[in-house]
């Protein structure tokens, strides 16, 4: 399992935590190079549907990040989203994806410290989990069964 | 068919020390429709943006992914350059290759597979861009100024003198604000009445400036540009135009024992009144709360005596509606009133007063003429005790913030009454002396060095009355905490400064940002100090936070700069990266099913009802349509949509799912 190298994609706002991320660039700070961010322009924006594509593609590990509640560029797109996800999360779940592998979490535009400990505990945190196979096979198997119906 | 050109940055060697930038190149360069990927030192130079604009022409491109440093940098520059070279700036994408790569992990192969990934999704994503025109608006060159303090004359005044019209609205029946009540002031001690009242004047005789006094913005609707406001103006009961501002009706009004506010309740005014001497305009109005015509149903008294007959009993408040391109909130602050600290009495002791009622006090036009007399029996105190940060930088009474302003009023009154009572004695109570600022801080030394006023650096504690004195208890911490007491004739408390009254309501009608203060917030705390978060409305003055007169002015005319940028365009351009709902033809016209649930979500409320009729006007069906001038392309309703409907240009369903996909696969 030590060459697991896992696959962690990051949803994040604009105007906070992409920001946050240029900063830890700017600051030089290290962290682990598992995380692959896909920009939006808020939190709000993050259709949580998305994350289901993401593991299905083979995502072990996923980042939901955006601006602290308050703090939204659009002032209230983060509540929002926070509010979806909070209905979201029981959704997944109860189709059995375990919510370990998703880390939601609020970094500002000047924490960027914070987001290099958020991926690097979130990347940690997924290599002892191991890779995530079950919900891509579930899909996979789905389709094919589809196909082989038709 | 996509004709992608990628463009990888060394940023000198920012990249290409830890990235492989020609792998990057070569890799990219074999994915579908990707007809040029090349690599070059410095993208943003000249001669590399010179590199995209001919291989936009020579390789007829359709797409551009600049694979260099955050978008946050340079995405106006390469969307520039793009068009320069004939293309759709909204055709570019940028690749973040350096804060989000190089900058952050080591040199190795997995950085560099990183980085290919990262150029992968852009590629995938560029693919799906469409070309977009920036939005024109129109712009409506009126202006309106909220709040007639110094602040706003100052924005009002900048802004008529440069040929756009303005709108004043003042709640109170006179324009002067704060400052209107100030006897002198730091760090000059001018007279506030002598420096304030010719621009007051100003105002009220600019051919530019439309002057709504005792008036209150009721609704503001629309966007930049176009805002509609819905004014109220409160009824004077008085026909402005036959009034002469005679004052005659001041005198013979029978009720006069209404608590004066511009006096801090520490004189008596009639009901039908005019707040000060200097006011702007120079005509009364009727207090319907106190007048004993509209509390008993006679007297009528103003009007018998008015010589041209102006007195309006049965006025109506009216409200207008303006239509206005650009707004400057300057609607001031307030103070804390003694009753707020329980350790000094709850308000109870007359002689505890705070800054503004000192200020009425030595003020040549004030109660007292200027003599400094207390309250309780008009006695000239003898010991008086000031107290700083009354209440501010104390979280545990919720203001953690410094009120900026009262270390440096407190000096000048202290030194106002070293000068009215020459063998007096005067101790400040301070925690720290801020007096940063032109001359300010010689301007404290002087109270305490030619003034001798007696500071003490240390709380009090409490207070208390013992034999017709107050007893002020503290320490001075500079000497190990001795404890203090000092038997005052009068305490002036500087307490804090804090939002004012109907804030959180205005910015509620604005749509802008407030703290938990309810103080409005700026759009950024260093860049941006005079913008707020909502296009074309602006902040001057102490309504974002406690500030001085010099401040207050700098920031008024710092938005007046803002507000004269703005009129100086016919049009408005913006960034089309804005919501749209889908629409068909018949008999479909949208998968839009009209649940309006996305009208709940925008903050801007630039979604509205569009009703598909027929010819003879029936209703069809009902659909969403987004405000593009309103629409700040958050995304909220995109991602609430339940039957897909909606989208956003720039992060549209179908890029974001190509991301997703090409972030997770190789191809
Ligand atoms: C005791 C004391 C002493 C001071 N001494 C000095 C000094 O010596 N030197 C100095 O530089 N500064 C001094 N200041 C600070 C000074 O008073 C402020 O800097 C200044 O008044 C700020 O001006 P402003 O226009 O922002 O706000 P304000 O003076 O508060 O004016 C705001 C105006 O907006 C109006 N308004 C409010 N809400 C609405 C609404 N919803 N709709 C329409 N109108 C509205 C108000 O009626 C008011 O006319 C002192 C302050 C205090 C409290
Ligand atoms: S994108 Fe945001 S601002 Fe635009 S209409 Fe949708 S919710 Fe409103
Ligand atoms: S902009 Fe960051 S969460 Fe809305």
């Amino acid at each position: 399992m030590s060459d697991f190298e896992p696959k962690v994609v990051a949803f994040v706002c604009n105007w906070c935590t992409y920001a946050g991320a240029d900063l830890t660039g700017t600051s030089r700070l290290k962290y682990a190079s598992n995380v692959k961010i896909i920009r939006f322009p808020c939190t709000g924006r993050i259709d949580f549907m998305l994350l289901l594509k993401a593991f299905a593609n083979g995502a072990d590990g996923i980042i939901v990040s955006g601006c602290h509640p308050n703090d939204c560029h659009y002032t209230s797109g983060n509540f929002h989203a926070k509010r979806r996800w909070i209905m979201f999360k029981e959704l997944m779940d109860f189709m059995g994806i375990d919510m370990n592998r998703v880390t939601f979490s609020w970094v500002s535009a000047a924490e960027g410290a914070k987001w290099a400990e958020v991926v690097n505990e979130t990347v940690t945190r997924i290599r002892e989990m191991g890779p995530y196979v079950s919900y891509k096979e579930l899909v996979n198997k789905t389709i094919e069964e589809e196909v082989k119906n038709e | 068919m996509a004709r992608i050109g990628v463009f990888v940055c060394h940023c000198g060697e920012n990249i290409s020390a830890t990235v492989d930038c020609g792998k990057v190149a070569e890799t990219i360069g074999k994915l579908k429709h990707v007809v040029l990927s090349t690599e070059y030192k410095y993208m943003c130079s000249d001669p590399g943006q010179t590199l995209i604009k001919e291989a936009i022409k020579e390789h007829n491109l359709t797409g551009v992914v600049v694979s260099a440093c955050s978008p946050r940098m340079h995405e106006p520059t390469f969307r520039k350059a793009c068009a320069e070279g004939g293309l759709n700036p909204y055709l570019c994408e940028m690749a973040n290759l350096r804060e989000h790569c190089s900058w952050v992990h080591e040199k190795n192969e997995l950085t560099t597979e990183k980085a290919i990934d990262i150029v992968r999704t852009q590629v995938e994503k560029v693919k799906l861009n469409s070309a977009l025109q920036p939005i024109k608006v129109p712009v409506t060159k009126t202006a309106m100024v909220i709040g007639g303090g110094i602040a706003g004359i100052q924005a009002a005044l900048d802004i008529a003198n440069t040929g756009h019209k303005v709108v004043m609205i003042e709640r109170s029946p006179s324009i002067g604000g704060h400052m209107s009540q100030l006897s002198e002031t730091f760090p000059t001690l001018d007279c506030s009445q002598c420096i304030l009242t010719p621009r007051m004047v100003e105002v009220a005789q600019h051919p530019n400036i439309t002057l709504y006094t005792y008036a209150e913005v009721e609704s503001v609707e629309g966007f930049i540009g176009n805002f509609t406001v819905k004014v109220r103006k409160k009824a004077k009961s008085l026909d402005e135009k036959l009034c002469t501002g005679c004052g005659l009706c001041t005198t013979k009004c029978p009720q006069k024992k209404i608590p004066n506010e511009f006096e801090q309740g520490m004189g008596m005014r009639p009901a039908i009144y005019i707040p000060f001497p200097q006011a702007v305009p120079n005509r009364p109005v009727i207090d319907r709360e106190h007048c004993t015509y509209y509390i008993k149903g006679k007297c009528k008294i103003c009007e018998i005596v008015c010589p041209t007959k102006a007195i309006r009993f049965d006025q109506p408040d009216e409200i207008i509606e303006l239509q206005i391109g650009a707004i400057v909130a300057a609607t001031g602050f307030d103070i804390k009133h003694a009753d707020f600290f329980p350790e000094y009495g709850y308000g109870r002791y007359k002689d505890i007063i705070d800054g503004l009622q000192f200020e009425r006090l030595a003020s040549a036009s004030g109660p007292t003429s200027g003599v400094i007399k207390r309250p309780s029996d008009g006695q000239i105190p003898k010991n008086i005790v000031f107290i700083a940060c009354a209440g501010s930088r104390d979280p545990a009474k919720g203001i953690a913030y410094c009120s900026k302003i009262c270390c440096m009023y407190t000096a000048k009154h202290a030194m106002l009454y070293k000068h009215k009572v020459h063998e007096g004695k005067a101790h400040v109570f301070y925690m720290d002396i801020r007096s940063g600022g032109k001359n300010y801080d010689e301007f404290v030394r002087r109270a305490i060095e030619e003034d001798h006023v007696n500071y003490i650096r240390g709380r009090v504690s409490t207070i208390y009355e013992r034999n017709g004195k107050l007893i002020v208890k503290g320490v001075d911490t500079l000497l190990s905490s001795m404890p203090v007491e000092i038997e005052a004739d009068m305490v002036v408390l500087a307490t804090a400064g804090v939002a004012n009254s109907g804030a959180e309501e205005l910015a509620q009608k604005l749509h802008i940002s407030y703290d938990s203060h309810k103080f409005f917030a700026e759009a950024h705390p260093k860049l941006k100090p005079v913008e707020t978060n909502t296009a074309g409305i602006f902040l001057a003055g102490a309504c974002q936070n406690p500030k001085d007169i010099p401040d207050s002015v700098s920031q008024a005319s710092g938005s007046a700069v803002k507000v004269a940028a703005l009129f100086s365009q016919n049009e408005l351009t913006r960034e089309p990266l804005v919501a749209v709902v889908n629409r068909m033809g018949p008999p479909l016209h949208s998968t839009c099913v009209g649940c309006f649930l996305c009208q709940a979500v925008c903050p801007y409320q630039a979604i509205e009802r569009e009703d598909i009729k027929t010819r003879d006007g029936k209703v069809l069906k009902s659909l969403a349509k987004i405000n593009e001038g309103l629409c700040q392309g958050c995304g909220t309703c995109v991602a609430l949509c339940r039957s897909k409907s909606i989208d956003l240009h720039g992060y549209s369903n179908n890029q974001v799912y190509a991301e997703v996909v090409a972030l997770l696969n190789e191809y």
